[in-house]
Parts: C-alpha cells; sequence; structure tokens
C-alpha cells in the first residue's frame, strides 16, 4: 500500500538543527509545509549524542501543528548513522533524509535498519518515510536508480555544496554549475514517479537572485525547495502556489477536455490556445497543488 | 546510573540549560540558577529530579544553569549529562528510560 503522504505537499523544507532549542521549539509559526531536524552538518562531531536526546524530546513533546518532521541524519560513512535511525524512530519522526546518498543499496541499508527499530520501537512497519541527498557525481549520475531503491522513498534532493565540491568546482550564482545535476534529477524522479528538490540558497542578503532562482526551479519541474532561513518560506510558496489566472484556465482545460472526449474531438481551442489530450495531465497538477496549497474553491 | 565523572551537557543560549553532574555521596545535591527562578523554580526543579529518578541516579551533585528552557529541554540535557558521565555513547533505552 502507498504510504498517505508519501506525495504530500513539500514547496519549502527548512532545516534546523535539532541541538538548537532555540530553533526547534516553534517553528511551525513560518507555515513551512516540512521542516528538516539536522543531526548531520550543523552538529558539532562531539555534540551528536546531545542533539539525539533534543531532538528525541522534541519529536516527542513539541505540538509541530501538522508540519511534516523530516530528520537529516548522518552519513553511512560515518559512526553516527544507526543510533541516528533509532532515536528517529523512537521519537516517531514521519520521515529520515539519507545524506549522501551514492546508490539504491546506501538507500537499502537504511530501510533494513528502519524497519529493525520500528519493530524494536513497536512503530507501524513502513510508518517512516524516505528521503535521499544526492551529494556527489556518483549519486547524481545514480538518480534513477536511486529513486527506484524503496517504496518508502518520496523524493531525492539535492545538495549543491557537496556536489559542486565533488564536481570542482562551486556555487556560481549563475545556477550553470548544477544545471546537468538538476535537469539529470528531475527527468530521473519523474520516471520513477518520485519527488524532486531543489538545493539550498545560502545568500540572505540576495532575495531578489533566491526569487530568480526559485522561479527557475520552478519552470524546471522541481517539487520543492530546502531552506536555511524563515525569511524564504513565503517567496517559495508564492512562486509555486497557482495563480488564480492558472487556476481557472487549468478548470477550462479540464472540463472541455472531459466534454470533447465525450464528443470524440481530439484537439480543440481554449483561451484561444490549441488544447489537447496532452495538456490533461498537468491542467489536473495545477488543480491539484491549488487545492493543497489551500487556494481552490472550484469543485474538481 | 551511578555518575562515574563529571560531565556536561546543554550551552547558555536562549531557551536552553547547561547541565553538569558529578559524583556524589548519598542523595541528590541540586543547585539551580535560572532569570525565571521565581515563576519556574520549582517546576524546573520537578523535571530535573524526576529525569534523575528514571535514569537511577541516586547520588550525584548537579548544577542547572537555566535561560528559558522547556521541559522537553531539560530532559534532554540531564539525560546527555548522566550518559555521558557513564561513557554511554550508544544503544540508548528510548521510550524506556529515556521518555
Amino acid at each position: 500500500m502507498i504510504h498517505p503522504n508519501k506525495k504530500r505537499l513539500r514547496r519549502s523544507m527548512m532545516f534546523l538543527n535539532a541541538q538548537k532549542p532555540s530553533l526547534i521549539k516553534d517553528p511551525y509559526v513560518y507555515g513551512v509545509d516540512s521542516i528538516m531536524l539536522d543531526l548531520e552538518d550543523a552538529v558539532a562531531e562531539n555534540q551528536k549524542d546531545s542533539a539525539r536526546f533534543s531532538l528525541y524530546h522534541a519529536l516527542k513533546e513539541i505540538d509541530y501543528h501538522g508540519i511534516e518532521r523530516v530528520v537529516r541524519i548522518n552519513g553511512l560513512d560515518t559512526p553516527h548513522w544507526k543510533e541516528d535511525i533509532r532515536v528517529c524512530v523512537a521519537g516517531g519522526c514521519d520521515a529520515i533524509r539519507i545524506a549522501k546518498t551514492e546508490s539504491a543499496k546506501d538507500v537499502q541499508i537504511v530501510e533494513e535498519h528502519v524497519l529493525a527499530a520500528e519493530r524494536e520501537f513497536g512503530r507501524p512497519e513502513g510508518s517512516t518515510l524516505l528521503m535521499a541527498a544526492l551529494e556527489s557525481c556518483r549519486g547524481v549520475l545514480n538518480a534513477l536508480e536511486i529513486c527506484e531503491s524503496s517504496d518508502r522513498l518520496f523524493g531525492i534532493a539535492l545538495s549543491g555544496g557537496d556536489y559542486t565540491k565533488d564536481l570542482q568546482t562551486h556555487i556560481t550564482g549563475t545556477g550553470i554549475e548544477l544545471a546537468g545535476a538538476r535537469q539529470h534529477m528531475i527527468m530521473a524522479a519523474r520516471a520513477a514517479g518520485v519527488q524532486c528538490f531543489d538545493t539550498v540558497f545560502t545568500n540572505l542578503d540576495d532575495m531578489e537572485a533566491f526569487e530568480k532562482e526559485v522561479e527557475m526551479i520552478k519552470l524546471m519541474g522541481f517539487d520543492g525547495k530546502s531552506l536555511v532561513n524563515p525569511r524564504q518560506i513565503a517567496v517559495v510558496h508564492r512562486i509555486f502556489t497557482p495563480t488564480p489566472k492558472e487556476i481557472i484556465f487549468a478548470e477550462k482545460v479540464v472540463r472541455e477536455i472531459d466534454e470533447k472526449k465525450a464528443q470524440g474531438i481530439g484537439v480543440f481551442t481554449v483561451d484561444g490556445k490549441m488544447i489537447d489530450i496532452a495538456f490533461y495531465d498537468g491542467a489536473k497538477r495545477t488543480i491539484e497543488l491549488a487545492k493543497a496549497s489551500g487556494v481552490y474553491e472550484g469543485d474538481l | 546510573m551511578e555518575i562515574l565523572k563529571a560531565a556536561m551537557a546543554g550551552t547558555l543560549e536562549s531557551s536552553d540549560a547547561q547541565v553538569t553532574v558529578e559524583p556524589g555521596n548519598q542523595d541528590i545535591e541540586l543547585s539551580i540558577e535560572s532569570s525565571v527562578i521565581n515563576q519556574f523554580g520549582r517546576q524546573i526543579r520537578t523535571a530535573v529530579l524526576e529525569t534523575l529518578d528514571r535514569l537511577g541516579v541516586t547520588a550525584a551533585k548537579v548544577t542547572v544553569v537555566d535561560k528559558g528552557a522547556l521541559d522537553c529541554t531539560l530532559k534532554a540535557r540531564v539525560e546527555c549529562a548522566v550518559y555521558r558521565a557513564n561513557g554511554i555513547t550508544e544503544n540508548f533505552p528510548w521510550g524506556g528510560d529515556i521518555r
């Protein structure tokens, strides 16, 4: 059975250091779609244990008001990931983000340990979803096998900083260095029927460039973006929420295609644009996104 | 659990608490410093003592410097300090003694 939250709305996924009580006590006030409580890079090596205790009690005792609680665990090349998985599952997180994923096997190893933890802590088997962060050239090249590696996996995310290091370049602000990875990953995700998320944008002083990047990744087909600051959430939500004009057009397309199909007509025009069956899924997606974003008032 | 060596967990940042545990003689010697001691001193004390009791700590010197931590943060810091004092770094009893 497909997990009911596998395809939920994830326009904005905000990183928060699991070790910092001031950050994790009330992030729901920002209206973000998902929080990603971080046990990895944000936590110093000698504070990994402390972050886990903090995470456990936050997951158990803080009411996050329905926001998805993802936890980024340490990579499989560290001594930390097994205990990370135990605490994530014991605390009842919604999903685990696997850092530095390079192959389907990486996901399957994590999946085995998640299942063992679900049994150990009495959680329903299959209740913990997974997502994979691709942070290397090998990981990006293996995107399709990673996307198809597990029924628990709801999506993949690009981690631009590490990826560009592996590519022997750096984040330029133009996006040229990430173009290949972005295109490849979104195609792999769509082929496998999972979601795809873009990397963080860390220059908080340049909101104009951030907005342009969000517009670009939306056009490329991404489902959302990893974020590092609450200021970025509203921009992402605005760009990823269909406009009233787009919703009205999508409704017309869906209604007209349904009607014309019954009449045996394959090609026709809506608002002066040539429309055929190829537009149907896109229009339906626009309506679904509008519904998930809470802005749809129609009856489709 | 016995406190084998001195250990500390937490920070002095806002919403956090810094907890230090040291080997004690016969009972719990608890010292609390907090800017909200008048409003929440009793609650902080209860959260710390209940956590120590759950972990089976009966003899220790415990110092808490509170910076407006929620109960869940206080518990997390006490637990971390106690396990550090025992040198335990994995296979924690999540949902058991830690809850």
